[in-house]
């Protein structure tokens, strides 16, 4: 990434005043997901309604980002690591929209559990363990692209891996209870909305590591398996 | 999109140097023209972009103490464009070049066109007719001078002009076409026309083109080379140079980092 000043001071404002757009609205989706993991723990359904809240704003931010990132095109025809800044940005700002989507589901599927009755004790543990890893990877997927550092996005991507292995363990634990006691059958559907919601998450924060590695070194790795992030 | 074909070799610069007197100009440029390709030079002011341009033609023969060291080979016939054994003249009927002024002959709209042809020796109204046709219609201006082919070029509007000189250049069947900033002094629609024609054109003739306009060169071409106080700092597809150069100097150039 270069690091050097633009002629234009106006164009090195507009593209850093857009790197802290994203970042803000990163900010935003991780408290999101992170009270979601907290109310799903703590059974505190009033966060919910906060959660909600927040992904508005996260949408006009999203909506806002988009909109610069279309201008600094119009009027700067960015090229090289600029073009490649641009079109990053607008791509994570849509995963980042999603993931705070995704901390929205596991905010509702709390509530409909805990309005339901209360939490059956069984699935707190994997379960909080997903959503710490998911909430990990986003954070380190933010850091990532706040210091353009390519390690770090290739070992979020690595994690990935991990999380999804994890959801599929739980996924076959809960086909077993339900198996075995139908009666688990309502709460297990939102669990697992909520675990396939997490793991969505650890998707959404690989993909904005992956627009890292893309606008660091140019290189589009998307599709191309873990081998692509070594 | 990637280019998918592998192109052939028109013309490439071997080890060349080129001296205004004391003054090094271009220090060791190696580089391949592709076969009915466009190829874009880019730089600051003074890289040598233009020097080098005009190496082809040897314009440069035209002042005393200038002096070539190096090759630039041509092809299919693999002949040295700056041996001493090639006449200059010849040179130019086989490379065209466009200049960033239009720069029409105070004579009719015909005349100009028919001139390369006449000093070639052909005196034929019916071969020169069909030829200044020929040529006119290539440049994209046929339909807007047909009609006014016996009236003087410098009445043209500025567009026309400069499609008019393409037209002229394009009259001798040259397999090089050399254009040296070419729409720098027309407006934006006289630019799309010229470069749209610059699209067509390549499907007959190769085309080198220096350009001041950084967008210019990322739409017209598909190589570009990036040359900085007379070396070629680097040398590739356009879509590759654009996204991701390779050498940093590039990179700073193109991004607007550099004065």
């Amino acid at each position: 990434m270069n690091e050097s000043v633009h002629l234009s001071s106006q164009f090195d404002e507009d593209l850093s005043r857009l790197r802290t757009h994203v970042l803000q609205m990163g900010g935003l989706v991780e408290t999101q997901v992170s009270a979601a993991i907290d109310a799903y723990a703590t059974g505190e359904i009033a966060s919910v309604k906060s959660i909600v809240e927040t992904d508005r704003r996260v949408n006009e931010l999203e909506k806002a980002i988009d909109d610069d990132c279309a201008h600094i095109i119009a009027k700067r025809q960015p090229t090289a690591s600029d073009l490649r800044l641009v079109l990053g940005i607008s791509k994570i700002v849509t995963d980042l929209e999603r993931a705070g989507d995704e901390a929205k589901k596991i905010a509702k599927g709390v509530r409909r559990i805990y309005e339901g009755g209360h939490m059956p004790s069984q699935y707190g543990v994997g379960i909080r363990h997903l959503a710490e890893a998911a909430l990990s990877m986003i954070r380190q997927a933010l850091d990532a692209f706040a210091r353009l550092d390519t390690e770090l996005a290739k070992s979020v991507i690595r994690a990935d891996t991990d999380v999804d292995t994890e959801f599929k363990s739980i996924i076959r634990q809960l086909i077993t209870h339900m198996m075995e006691d139908p009666r688990t059958i309502t709460t297990s559907i939102d669990i697992i909305t909520i675990a396939r919601a997490i793991e969505r998450i650890g998707d959404h924060a690989k993909n904005v590591s992956e627009q890292v590695i893309y606008v660091v070194e140019g290189r589009d790795i998307r599709h191309m398996g873990k081998e692509a992030a070594q | 999109m990637q280019i998918q074909d592998t192109p052939t070799l028109k013309a490439e610069a071997r080890n060349l140097n080129f001296f205004y007197g004391e003054n090094k100009a271009l220090k060791n440029i190696n580089m391949p023209i592709y076969d009915k390709k466009v190829t874009a030079l880019i730089g600051p002011s003074g890289c040598g972009k233009s020097t080098y341009l005009r190496s082809f033609n040897r314009m440069h023969d035209l002042y005393p103490g200038n002096r070539y060291e190096g090759e630039i080979r041509f092809f299919p016939d693999n002949t040295n464009l700056l041996g001493s054994d090639v006449d200059p003249i010849e040179v130019r009927m086989r490379i065209g070049m466009v200049f960033q002024k239009p720069n029409p002959f105070p004579k009719t709209i015909f005349e100009n066109v028919a001139y390369g042809l006449r000093v070639r020796g052909e005196t034929n109204k019916r071969v020169l007719e069909d030829k200044v046709e020929h040529a006119l219609k290539g440049a994209a201006i046929w339909e807007e001078v047909k009609d006014r082919l016996p009236e003087q070029a410098p009445n043209l509007s500025g567009g026309q002009q400069q499609r008019l000189c393409i037209a002229r250049a394009l009259a001798t069947d040259p397999e090089l076409l050399l254009f040296d900033e070419p729409t720098s002094a027309l407006d934006p629609i006289a630019t799309g026309a010229i470069e749209e024609l610059i699209h067509e054109l390549k499907k007959r003739v190769t085309i080198l083109i220096v350009t001041h306009n950084m967008q210019q060169a990322a739409r017209v071409s598909d190589y570009t080379a990036y040359m900085y106080l007379g070396e070629m700092i680097e040398f590739g597809k356009t879509d590759e140079i654009f996204i991701k150069p390779q050498d940093k100097r590039t990179e700073d150039y193109i991004t607007g980092r550099m004065g």
